[in-house]
Formats: structure tokens, C-alpha cells, sequence
């Protein structure tokens, strides 16, 4: 096992990454694999009441951009970011009630996956429709550069997110504004089931940058430390009133759209050539390679996932549903002025509501 | 006292609101050297500054979206769309996003959407519209529209002040045409979601919005002079909140309802308020409920079509004797 290079001592760190951010971007990318196998397994129970969508294979790009960023930055995933999330201190707990529909969840079972927000932890959730984050995250970015404050933006999408309108409205706008925000393309070769190629005709996507007039860089969103390299970059250029960049992050949809997706428009030998670039065996391989980390030190990180998460299921797996009475409220910060189900309410027989009444005109 | 237009009073508003919060801000196409294509936010970007004026690019759907994104960190943004025909361009981010914000997150997410709607100035199908009924069927936001340049002051302070997403659709034909005397003092705030009589009746009443009260208002001058009737005017306001109590008291006093409105007739708000009142004051009516709308087809160019397309004061009139003769 020890090769020339760990009797030589290890390497020297990558960029001004620690040895306990080597630990920790290891750490999370298992933690959001770990999180979605156990939901794999309440899928197939039932205890996942909608629909249930795996980054496996892309937890490197999700981990390593969120990383490059500082407390009090905010950042809004696409559905595959649950690493992003996580980062950011999203837990698995919050996850779990989530994807379960349960009263404790961070959206008291409106709201689905992982789509919840906590501007504190500095996370804003996303909603179905591709693009509109972008918009969105311009304008929290916008106020960051109104109140001139140091703080950077972060938004996920995708090759199939970057053919809305809303991207090209929202990331044009970032740019006129110079807002301190980092885009992220995480081109996972796969929208649904519809390949790059067919969403655009651009020989690479980060080369739409150039029509925005913003910088654009191309990694291996397979590599952690390259993606936490090239977000780090961006996110120190956006803080230093640099204005936004697109990154491309290269990766591969290992699972279908969700887990309903048997993948039948798959080229036959693609899923497999991606398997053996699986990011966190990789990085595993690389961290012990040069010397980074012991597998010991792996293994406890192994152990503290699998602790965490087994604890955060078994707290809330048997939680309830919300009540009813609660679905009523909060669409607006006013009471309503009437119950809303006030028309649902059947009075008995005609009224004589009229007897009484004053003559009229 | 000068009299005050209905443009001069919705940007007396804003600057008002500009001048009490620092966390309201605009955001627009050509609001500021230009101060948009009708004036109505003149002298503001000298006034407040590139930081609190911002031109955007063409990009309604993304003035939303960056509207909303500042408004969940605390800001009040106040949104122009050039012409409310576009606010189309921005509805997935007004009704999948902005609109649900609050409920399915806890997002605040308190921002004004405003700009010139209506028609009856020869602006054809796509500087006329009246689009309040496409967003009266999403919950989360509130619709405003005001008719008097009171209101118009009184309901973009109110709406701007409002924890939440509000859509307020300025009558262009009112711009400089309606006016009066608004007193600096005390300060006009006019509570969203309450209704105002226009004019007290008792033989029926015509429940509108907007520039069709004006109509009203003509309609029920004509019929007290030739017809001797009593015609009580509701301006309803605000559709939503909408003042359910205010129609189904003006209905007690006068147990017949004609519903008015600039937009086209199916699938519009008349629709919901006779349902309303069918729910709620059925045994008050002495004659069925009617509406008079725009025709169901894009608004047309040609002054005599548009004219015969959108309804007009004759029209009102025909209605009102159909009703008090019921």
C-alpha cells in the first residue's frame, strides 16, 4: 500500500484548503449520499409521500462550489444541491421531515424535497420552475450591493435551467448590475431526459458567458477540490465588486430524473464509463494518495455520517402528518377578513333573511 | 390649492414613501432620465438617486424576481411594468413564485407591481389590456385599482407599506384627465380591501372599479335626469381583499346589482362577485345579477371598434333601465 509518494510525506495542501476542509468536503459529499440512500429506502416504503430526486454522482460539484463560501453569503439550489444545502447547515433532520411531509418539517408540510429556505444559514430554496432563481438571487445579491455590503449570491443551474428565460433575464440583469453573483451550470448531460446537445446548440454551455459579457470558466464538477478552486475564485471576485461569473461544472446524472425514471434513453455504456468516475471514491483515492488523510480518519467521518443520519430518521420517522387546521393560513401576513372556508358552509333551509326588511324605493 | 392629477398623486406617493422608508426603492424600464414613458416617476431619479431609481433591462419577469429577491431581505421594492399588457412576461415569477412565497416558506415578500393598464386611448391590443382578472385567481396577491386621484394616492402609500405582494393597476385614460384638490395634511392612506361609495342610490346599484367608475358615475347622472332613478355607485377599490361586506350592504339598500367592468367578460372578476353574491345576499336580489364587460376579443386598434368593444356609459345605461324595469 504506501507508494513513493506517501514515504515522500504528503503533498503539499491544494490552494488554502485545510486539512480539515480536506475532512470536511469528504464528510459532506458522504453525508449527502449517505441522506439519499436512506431515502431511497423510505421511498420504497411509502414514507416518502412525493417524488424522491438523487444527485448520486454529483455530490462533488454540489459540496465544492458551496464550500467557496463565506458565513452570511446565501446561495439557492436546483433540486440535485442538497449537498449545497447541507453545507450551508441544512441538516438531515430538516431533510428527512421534508421529503415526509411531517408537521415538525421546515415548511409544516407544504412544501416538498428540498425545497426550504433559511436566509440566517444562508439558503434559499428553490421552486419548480428552472431559471427563476437566478432573477431572484440577483435581486438578494442586488441588495447585498445596495447596502453595501460584502456578502455574495450563489445560484445553481442547470444545462436544461439555462434554456429559460428566466436565466437569460436574470443573469443579463446580474451582469448590467455587477451584482456580487456566482452562477453555477451544473451540466449533468441529462435534462429530464433530454440531452445537452438538444438544449443548445453552443459547443460548450460556460461559452454563453461571452454573450453576457461576464467571465466564464469550464471544471470537472467530478473533482471536489476543482469545484471548490473555480467557485472560490468567482465568489472572491464577486466579493471584491468583480460582478457575477458562470462556471460549467461537468458531471453525470447517474439516476433518472427521480426514482420513477427507468433511464431507457440511455446510450448503452454511458451510466457504466460514469461509474468508474464516481466523485467520492475519487477523492477518497486522492485524499489517501497524497497523503491528506488516513483511511482512519475516513472511516470516523463514515461512522459520524451514518450516526447522524440513522439518529435524525429515528427522531422523526414516526412524527405525524400536520393537521389540517393549518393549511389555511399564512397566505398573507393579514388575517383574512372571513374564514376562508367560509362558502363551503351550507345554510339550512331558504333563509328568511329579507323578513324585516325596510320598504324600499 | 393646485389640483392634483391622478399621475401627480401616485408620484407623490411613492416619493412620500420614498422620503418616510429607506428601504423602498424602484425598479423599472426608462423609469429614470425618463422618468417612464407617462412621467410618472419625473424628477425621482434626482431626487433619490441611481440606488433608489434603477433602469433595468427590458426584463419584466427578472425586475420581478430581483424585486422579490430584495424584498425577502427586507427592502420594498416598487416595480414599473412600461405598460401592464407585459406584466404577462413576468407571470411565472408572479404566480409560481412571488405569490406562494409566503405560504409555502414563510418568504415576506412585500414588493408593488404597478403600471398603466386599460384602454380607451387608441392603444390597441397590447397597450390596453386589463389584466387584474388573470392574477385574481392566484392566492397571495393583492390587486388594487384605483379610480380618483385620492385613491390613487391613498392605495400605492397603502400598498407599498403592505407586508405583501401587491399589483396596482394605474388607469392611463385617468392619468391627467381625473384630479382634485389633495391636502398635504393629513397624510392620505387609503386601506387596501375596503370599498367606497361613489355615489349613494336606492333604486340599484353598479358595483366597478377603475376608470368604469366614471362611467358609472355618467351613467347614473343620465338615469337620476331622464329616468328618475336612484343609481348608488360602488368603487370597490381593491378586488382582493375584496370588500364582500360593502357589495352585500349596497345590495340590502337596493336589492338590484349590475356588475361593470373594463376587462373582457369570461373568466372576469364579475364573474366571482355574482357568485359571491349568490352566496351570500341570494334572498336580497329582485332581479338576476348582469354584467357589462368588454367583448371576449383582443382589444382592437380602430377607434370604432374599440369603442364598441369596451363598454360605455350608453351601455350602463341600457343595462340599469333593464334591471329597474325587472
Amino acid at each position: 500500500m504506501p507508494s513513493s509518494r506517501s514515504t515522500a510525506g504528503p503533498q503539499p495542501l491544494p490552494t488554502d484548503l485545510s486539512a480539515t476542509d480536506l475532512l470536511a468536503l469528504y464528510y459532506y459529499m458522504r453525508l449527502t449520499r449517505v441522506l439519499e440512500e436512506r431515502l431511497v429506502a423510505l421511498h420504497r416504503q411509502g414514507k416518502v409521500v412525493g417524488g424522491l430526486f438523487r444527485s448520486l454522482g454529483q455530490e462533488a460539484d454540489a459540496v465544492g462550489s458551496a464550500y467557496a463560501l463565506e458565513p452570511g453569503d446565501m446561495l439557492s439550489p436546483l433540486i440535485r444541491n442538497l449537498g449545497s444545502m447541507l453545507v450551508q447547515g441544512a441538516t438531515p433532520l430538516e431533510v428527512f421531515r421534508q421529503y415526509m411531509a411531517k408537521a415538525e418539517s421546515p415548511t409544516a408540510g407544504r412544501e416538498l424535497n428540498i425545497h426550504f429556505s433559511d436566509l440566517e444559514r444562508g439558503f434559499l430554496g428553490q421552486v419548480s420552475s428552472l431559471g427563476t432563481m437566478v432573477p431572484v438571487m440577483a435581486g438578494i445579491t442586488l441588495y447585498f450591493k445596495l447596502t453595501d455590503q460584502p456578502r455574495v449570491g450563489l445560484v445553481y443551474v442547470g444545462d436544461g435551467a439555462m434554456s429559460t428565460g428566466a436565466f437569460h433575464e436574470g443573469l443579463n440583469f446580474a451582469a448590467v448590475q455587477r451584482v456580487p453573483l456566482v452562477v453555477v451550470c451544473e451540466n449533468n448531460g441529462y435534462a429530464y431526459s433530454t440531452p445537452t446537445r438538444m438544449q443548445t446548440a453552443a459547443a460548450r454551455l460556460v461559452d454563453k458567458a461571452a454573450g453576457y459579457g461576464l467571465p466564464g470558466v469550464r471544471a470537472d464538477g467530478n473533482d471536489v477540490v476543482a469545484t471548490y478552486e473555480v467557485t472560490r475564485e468567482a465568489v472572491t471576485r464577486a466579493r471584491a465588486g468583480g460582478g457575477p461569473t458562470l462556471i460549467e461544472l461537468v458531471t453525470y446524472r447517474r439516476k433518472g430524473h427521480a426514482e420513477h425514471d427507468d433511464q431507457r434513453y440511455l446510450p448503452a455504456g454511458e451510466l457504466e464509463a460514469w461509474e468508474q468516475n464516481d466523485p467520492i471514491a475519487r477523492y477518497r483515492d486522492r485524499l489517501i494518495g497524497a497523503g491528506w488523510a488516513g483511511v482512519e480518519d475516513l472511516g470516523r467521518e463514515d461512522a459520524r455520517v451514518e450516526t447522524e443520519v440513522d439518529g435524525a430518521l429515528a427522531r422523526c420517522i414516526d412524527e405525524p402528518f400536520p393537521a389540517i387546521g393549518t393549511a389555511l393560513s399564512g397566505v398573507f401576513a393579514d388575517p383574512p377578513a372571513a374564514e376562508p372556508e367560509w362558502y363551503r358552509a351550507l345554510p339550512g333551509a331558504p333563509s328568511d333573511r329579507r323578513a324585516g326588511e325596510p320598504p324600499h324605493g | 390649492m393646485a389640483e392634483t392629477t391622478y399621475l401627480e398623486a401616485i408620484r407623490q406617493g411613492i416619493a412620500e414613501e420614498m422620503e418616510r422608508d429607506p428601504r423602498v426603492f424602484l425598479l423599472g424600464e426608462d423609469i429614470g432620465a425618463l422618468g417612464g414613458p407617462f412621467r410618472v416617476t419625473e424628477g425621482l431619479l434626482d431626487r433619490f438617486g441611481p440606488t433608489r431609481v434603477i433602469d433595468t433591462p427590458v426584463s419584466e419577469l427578472a425586475i420581478v424576481g430581483a424585486a422579490a429577491g430584495a424584498a425577502h431581505m427586507g427592502l420594498r421594492p416598487v416595480c414599473e411594468m412600461q405598460f401592464i399588457d407585459f406584466i404577462a412576461c413576468a407571470y411565472d415569477m408572479i404566480t409560481n413564485y412571488v405569490a406562494t412565497a409566503r405560504y409555502r416558506g414563510g418568504l415576506s415578500t412585500p414588493l408593488v407591481i404597478r403600471g398603466p393598464s386599460g384602454g380607451y386611448v387608441r392603444g390597441g391590443p397590447f397597450h390596453s389590456q386589463n389584466p387584474e382578472a388573470a392574477f385574481l385567481h392566484t392566492p397571495g396577491l393583492k390587486l388594487v385599482c384605483p379610480a380618483t386621484a385620492r385613491d390613487a394616492k391613498g392605495l400605492i402609500k397603502s400598498a407599498i407599506r403592505d407586508d405583501d405582494p401587491v399589483l396596482y393597476f394605474e388607469h392611463k385614460y385617468l392619468y391627467r384627465r381625473v384630479k382634485e384638490d389633495l391636502p398635504a395634511d393629513p397624510e392620505i392612506l387609503v386601506p387596501l380591501g375596503s370599498a367606497r361609495v361613489a355615489r349613494a342610490g336606492h333604486h340599484l346599484t353598479v358595483v366597478t372599479w377603475s376608470a368604469m367608475v366614471w362611467k358609472a358615475l355618467e351613467a347614473a347622472e343620465r338615469l337620476d335626469r331622464e329616468d328618475g332613478l336612484s343609481v348608488e355607485v360602488l368603487d370597490l377599490r381593491s378586488l382582493v381583499p375584496l370588500d364582500d361586506a360593502a357589495i352585500v350592504a349596497s345590495l340590502q339598500r337596493t336589492n338590484r346589482v349590475l356588475i361593470a367592468h373594463e376587462d373582457t367578460r369570461t373568466g372576469g372578476m364579475a364573474g366571482e362577485i355574482a357568485a359571491r353574491i349568490n352566496e351570500l345576499a341570494f334572498e336580497w336580489l329582485d332581479a338576476p345579477v348582469r354584467r357589462v364587460c368588454a367583448h371576449d376579443v383582443p382589444l382592437p386598434y380602430a377607434p370604432p371598434l374599440e369603442d364598441y368593444i369596451l363598454p360605455q356609459a350608453e351601455d350602463l345605461v341600457a343595462a340599469c333601465r333593464w334591471l329597474a324595469n325587472y
